[in-house]
């Protein structure tokens, strides 16, 4: 028996600045953010006064999904912020669904997480310093007293690393565990079918019979349920740091 | 041939250590859960905001297990190569 657990394939290099290598990640990722983007285009695509089509008034609903969720966590004032959490709300679940597929999730590479977090970092630094002036921002690192400093710095740098590898941990291990019940279940209907005599235990022993079906239950949980719900978090802890930030 | 075998067990063993960090998530979140079902029962009418509040606390003390299996995963998939690369 064989378990295969691999990080993303690269599929060719760009030969520039030493080689910048294309991986399945990047590729997953552009699939979905122009999946994204055609649905965006399909939805508003003739938008009347008085909606006529279902069309319309499944844009209408998301768009007011999306305002409530994040005006009612944050405040009238962070309208502006409607558009980002969004943008990697979806861009999240639709990567994290693509495992249903088959293709490999954009979301099981750290780099992907990193990238928003170190995004939705600069987002709480420029939010900080625009409230408190970067004197009184800086002067946030001594608070509450100057010994602290280097934890306030570190607490400070756990922030992005955190929200990275909660996200990527979850999916990763969704997937290692999806891996190691599909080999299990193999194992286990070879052994329990390969018992029958002559050629009938042979043939059913080499088709892994109890895979269809019990990896389903599983596939509910770690697909489904954990790529919205860690959507969910990741943009929900986003507008949590920055409407934090935003207070004196 | 003896260092290899040493450092491949080394990882593994570690591997396994690392994996005792699930232990606090799951006392952590068991209580959460507890006490969510609690004012649940308490305040059947705010069951959606308490649920809500409730997997964001989740997830969250999550962390520390999420940290504990990644370290897992380095020690069996990147740990090795890199350790037997350098003997």
């Amino acid at each position: 028996m064989n378990v295969e657990i691999n990080g993303a394939r690269i599929f060719f290099e760009i030969p520039i600045l030493g080689g910048i290598p294309i991986t399945e990640t990047m590729v997953n990722a552009w699939c979905v953010m122009a999946l994204i983007i055609g649905l965006c285009i399909w939805l508003t695509h003739g938008l009347k006064v008085r909606p006529t089509g279902k069309k319309q008034i499944v844009a209408e609903f998301l768009v007011q999904t999306a305002n409530r969720f994040v005006i009612g966590n944050m405040g009238e004032k962070f309208r502006y912020m409607v558009p980002f959490v969004t943008a990697i709300f979806s861009t999240s679940a639709l990567c994290s669904l693509s495992s249903l597929v088959g293709a490999q999730p954009a979301t099981a590479d750290l780099s992907t997480e990193l990238a928003w977090a170190v995004v939705v970092f600069v987002m709480i630094t420029a939010t900080k310093i625009k409230t408190n002036g970067l004197g009184g921002y800086l002067k946030g690192y001594t608070q509450p007293v100057v010994v602290l400093t280097p934890f306030n710095i570190l607490s400070e740098l756990a922030t992005p690393i955190s929200m990275a590898f909660r996200h990527f941990g979850n999916v990763v291990s969704g997937s290692v565990i999806s891996t190691l019940v599909y080999a299990a279940l193999a194992l286990a209907s070879h052994a329990l079918f390969g018992w029958l005599p002559g050629a009938l235990g042979e043939v059913l022993g080499s088709i892994p019979i109890l895979q269809v079906g019990i990896p389903a239950v599983l596939s509910v949980y770690f697909d489904l349920f954990s790529s919205f719900m860690q959507a969910f978090i990741f943009c929900m802890l986003t507008m949590l740091y920055i409407a934090n930030a935003a207070e004196e | 041939m003896l260092e290899r075998a040493i450092v491949l067990a080394g990882c593994a063993i570690g591997a396994g250590l690392a994996l005792i960090a699930g232990i606090g998530p799951g006392i952590g979140e068991g209580y959460a859960v507890g006490k969510a079902c609690e004012a649940i029962g308490r305040q059947p009418e705010c069951k959606g905001d308490v649920t809500s509040t409730m997997l964001l606390g989740c997830a969250i003390a999550e962390t520390t297990g999420i940290y504990g299996f990644v370290t897992g995963l380095l020690l069996i998939f990147v740990a090795p190569g890199i350790f037997t690369n350098m003997l």
